[in-house]
């Protein structure tokens, strides 16, 4: 079990327990997280799924990756350093209390 | 159909050799028969290679997740105007048609000149711009409505959805209002080849874009000066687009109204096909209107008003067990991947309340996944809302005429009767 902390702007908090191995997308769809869709099933295709990583987690999940998962944040609205598309961090226990947290408004 | 002609044409879809299936016939869309063909496929040749056809040889990619896998690499699946562009016949825009013009836009471009442009011309469509724009696209929705006759036939597809549709083009480029026509004038012209029946020549048809383009020329000399929020204010504004040559300026406006009008136009003709034919979906949306949400991306699924999007492999690569080569045309064929049963549960049912309704691939995915998508979601929410209020039953009164296309899916016309409350 991994917990994910997923904030919405407004400061709501929604603690999500998920199951090592799914994303971060996965984990807040099955629950219901709002704001994050996931059209594209977790293929970095979409950008439905963009989320800042709070600065005391960046250094585990590491910066967006290059290649499509860069390419598809650059058409994301208000992008920054801790951007990244949730459906490509893969939770496990390294990640266990990470927060993440989401824009305004997704798309 | 009748269900004679439908045990028909699956029969002819499976009664031919597989090497004779050419999906791209116009004909089989215009009948609605392709979906036989596309099943057959899926079933027995998912990357199936037509050697003969009236655009050359070319591959077909029928399965949702062979799709994506095309879709997301850009690497190897260019969309360069040069090689072809981006549906199954080779681009209409050659300058080597004797009095043609050339219009470069984003759509027809590989990263990185595609990532620059669409950024310009993004934050048009984004959430925030689009609340702005709401109130304006509800008013002129309701006044069209209000307008329609009730309990007589006519036809919805020039009263309703090509309204409408030129409406929000008007809307987005702040365009003189009484002159709206002529942006689906243009629209019609920039995607016809002499002989349509739209233009008679390759001049007529540049003359004709070049009224356009000194247009918006006008337009945008008017909002260097006094900036709006309209599209054109923002492509004079941006630094990656303000020193656009006027060729270019001129492909990205026709893209965008190209991009938005047959197919907003369809997804609303679409819709009220889709709610007539399923009588228990349609109540369902009115003993609760809030599943037009999750209807409104089902519209969107079921009528893909885009049959196919078209690449060209700058590579050799693989895709579901076939090597595809080099210089080879792929088309994805998104009308049969959304109807892949190892994608989507009863695909060909139309179905308003589905768990993960945007997971279609009417939009395209990865980099070239439509800009105006949340604004054509937009559209027809606000129109079904509308729809809802006023009338219980927008009736479909004959077998629609389809388009003869195998690109736009979608109808000539549709011969409907609204029902009051
Ligand atoms: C239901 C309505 C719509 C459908 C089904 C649709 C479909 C598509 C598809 C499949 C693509 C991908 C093209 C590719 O991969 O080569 C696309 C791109 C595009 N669409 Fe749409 N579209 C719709 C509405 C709109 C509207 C309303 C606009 C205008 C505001 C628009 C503007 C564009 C533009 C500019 C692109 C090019 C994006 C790029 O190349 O980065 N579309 N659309
Ligand atoms: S789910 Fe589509 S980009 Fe993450």
């Amino acid at each position: 079990m991994t917990r994910v902390n997923y904030v919405e702007a407004n400061g709501k908090v929604h603690a999500v327990e998920a199951d090592a191995g799914m994303s971060a997308m996965e984990a807040a769809v099955k629950n219901a997280v709002p704001g994050i869709d996931g059209d594209c099933g977790g293929a970095a295709a979409c950008a439905t799924c963009h989320v800042y990583v709070d600065d005391a987690w960046i250094a585990k999940t590491g910066p967006a990756q290059d290649g499509l998962e860069k390419s598809m944040l650059e058409f994301a609205e208000d992008v920054r350093e801790s951007s990244r598309l949730a459906c490509q961090i893969t939770l496990d226990e390294r990640l266990d209390g990470l927060v993440l947290r989401l824009p305004e408004k997704q798309h | 159909m009748t269900a004679l002609a439908t045990a028909l044409s699956a029969a002819e879809a499976d009664s031919l050799p597989l090497d004779r299936i050419d999906v791209s016939r116009a004909e089989l869309f215009e009948r609605n028969i392709e979906g036989d063909y596309f099943r057959r496929l899926r079933r027995e040749d998912p990357v199936h290679y037509c050697a003969e056809s009236a655009y050359g040889p070319y591959w077909s990619i029928t399965r949702y997740k062979d799709i994506m896998a095309v879709d997301t690499n850009h690497q190897v699946f260019s969309s360069e105007a040069s090689l072809g562009g981006i549906i199954i016949e080779d681009g209409i825009q050659k300058s080597s048609n004797e009095g043609s013009i050339d219009l470069p836009n984003f759509i027809a471009m590989d990263p990185p000149r595609h990532d620059e442009q669409r950024k310009a011309v993004s934050p048009i469509v984004a959430p925030a711009n689009l609340a702005k724009l709401e109130g304006v696209i509800r008013e002129r929705i309701c006044r069209t409505l209000d307008g329609l006759p009730v309990g007589e036939t006519f036809d919805w597809v020039p009263a309703v959805s090509i309204e409408l549709t030129t409406q929000m083009l008007a809307t987005l480029f702040d365009f003189p209002f009484e002159e709206r026509s002529k942006l689906t004038r243009w629209s019609d012209v920039a995607t016809a080849e002499p002989g349509s029946g739209i233009v008679d020549s390759w001049e007529q048809r540049t003359s004709e874009l070049m009224e356009c383009a000194a247009t918006f020329q006008g337009l945008w000399n008017e909002r260097v000066k006094n900036p709006g929020m309209d599209l054109v204010s923002m492509l004079a504004h941006s630094p990656a687009t303000r020193d656009m040559t006027p060729q270019n300026y001129l492909g990205n406006v026709l893209l965008l109204i190209v991009g938005g009008n047959d197919t907003t136009r369809n997804s609303m003709s679409g819709g009220v096909l889709a709610l007539d034919r399923n009588p228990k979906e349609r109540e369902k949306l009115y003993a609760n209107p809030a599943l037009i949400d999750s209807m409104v991306p089902e519209i969107i699924r079921w009528q893909t008003p885009l049959s196919h999007m078209r690449r060209t492999a700058i590579a050799d690569a693989e895709v579901g067990g076939k090597t595809i080569r080099k210089g080879d045309k792929v088309v994805m064929w998104y009308i049969s991947g959304n109807r892949d049963e190892t994608a989507i549960d009863r695909p060909d049912d139309f179905i308003i309340d589905r768990e993960r309704p945007r997971q279609h691939l009417s939009f395209g995915f990865g980099v070239h996944r439509c800009v105006g998508n949340r604004l054509a979601e937009m559209q027809l929410k606000i129109l079904w809302e509308e729809i809802m209020k006023r009338f219980s039953r927008v009736e479909v009164m004959d077998e629609p005429v389809r388009v003869r296309s195998n690109f736009v899916r979608g109808y000539a016309s549709m011969p409907v009767k609204l029902h009051a409350h």
